[in-house]
């Protein structure tokens, strides 16, 4: 289990984009690369943090936060993706400002062939539904991209997913130590 | 083969001489009880039900994301919880993402209440039996997930019971209504997701974007 990793700095500054850019739910299902994220989350009263069985919830939870009048992000897994296609109508329909991290799997040092399918296709799958992808594979290019992932959707009311690669999560192990 | 009258006749419970309610007053009698209400309804019937009652700028209609209307009033409340928050959908709906009433047993909002308008049948698509025809009981169900109150609701007077629990906002609510598997005159709200959304953010104080 990676969940007790101590936090990096790139997964510090992603809780403090979202903070100071006064998000108010994080909903998720868990991924280990999110764990320090959904920690933080999960410690500030001023956050509510939502667990879900599926990730394509998530997709109508921020949509209903933000008719609200508040920010809400989605933290999700890359096979998650595919589970949220359909639910992605809703944010092109009502063209609400949708934003998402996603930390990948089924790609660079994957072991696990069952990933490959639909880690290979988030990208396009989430294109196709009309929403830009954003990527970052080295820790020191995450602030920026989500900096800028975090405007576009808010600020230019896009609808916008940030890839975190496996590159730099780090591949999961097959086998423990 | 299950024929709709089979289905209906072994489900549920009922009665089978009992008729069930109607949609259509349930839900306007409803309505003018929760004046105030952010309404998110589900799509297909419910969202005609709750249109014919009358033009509401607080009302969000979904006409597709099956399985989305209780997410989105999950976030809706808790962004707004101040105000109470009503998905009213149908048993079709819920079945989808009925993982969702576990997010929400989790979630436990106060303001929010679920009223799942239960005919026991796929109404837009040919009445074809849904689940709660086949076995599945939605009260059981959400009890389940961890919404403790949840309840059956087979008299027309019962609204009084779920508009009063709407308004005192005090615990998550989820409500099995049984009504009739008819089909009444489409009432059609806009289909423009956008000037619904925008009208809906208006009604409270909120700006496009």
């Amino acid at each position: 289990m990676t969940s007790t990793a101590a936090p990096t700095t790139w997964q510090e500054s992603v809780f403090e984009i979202l903070k100071q850019g006064d998000v108010r739910q994080v909903a998720y299902v868990p991924d280990a690369g999110h764990s320090h994220l959904i920690r933080q989350a999960q410690a500030d009263p001023e956050i509510a943090d939502v667990v879900l069985t599926t990730e394509e919830e998530g997709v109508a939870l921020v949509s209903g936060a933000w008719l609200g009048g508040q920010r809400a992000v989605l933290l999700m897994q890359s096979s998650g993706v595919g589970n949220c296609v359909n639910m992605f109508s809703l944010l092109k329909t009502c063209q609400l400002p949708f934003l998402t991290l996603v930390t990948m799997r089924g790609e660079f040092g994957e072991f696990n062939p069952w990933q490959i399918p639909m880690g290979s296709t988030v990208q396009s799958v989430m294109e196709l539904m009309g929403i830009t992808v954003f990527r970052a594979d080295h820790a020191d290019e995450v602030p920026g991209v989500v900096q800028a992932a975090f405007a576009q959707a808010f600020l230019a009311n896009e609808r916008v997913a940030v890839l975190l690669g496996q590159k730099l999560i780090g591949a999961k192990k097959w086998e423990r130590d | 083969m299950t024929s709709a009258a089979d289905s209906n006749q072994q489900v549920d419970g009922m009665p089978t001489d009992r008729a069930r309610l109607d949609r259509r007053s349930f839900v306007a009698a409803l309505l003018a009880r929760i004046p105030d209400a952010l309404v998110v309804t589900g799509l297909g019937s419910p969202t005609y039900d709750v249109a014919s009652a009358g033009y509401r700028a607080r009302n969000f209609y979904l006409w597709g994301a099956m399985g989305g209307s209780v997410p989105l009033g999950l976030g809706l409340a808790l962004a707004q919880p101040d105000e109470s928050v009503v998905v009213v959908t149908g048993d079709g709906e819920q079945l989808m993402g009925v993982g969702a009433l576990g997010t929400v047993g989790a979630a436990a909002p106060a303001n929010l209440t679920i009223v799942c308008l239960d005919n026991g049948h796929f109404g837009e698509t040919g009445m074809q039996p849904s689940h709660t025809s086949l076995g599945t009981d939605l009260v059981a169900v959400a009890q389940g997930f961890g919404i403790a109150e949840a309840f059956a609701v087979t008299e027309a007077d019962e609204v009084v019971r779920v508009a009063d629990r709407v308004l005192a906002r005090q615990g998550t609510t989820f409500v099995r209504v049984l009504i009739d598997p008819t089909e009444p005159p489409r009432t059609m709200p806009s289909r423009d997701g956008v000037n619904t959304k925008n009208a809906f953010r208006a009604s409270l104080g909120l700006t496009t974007f």
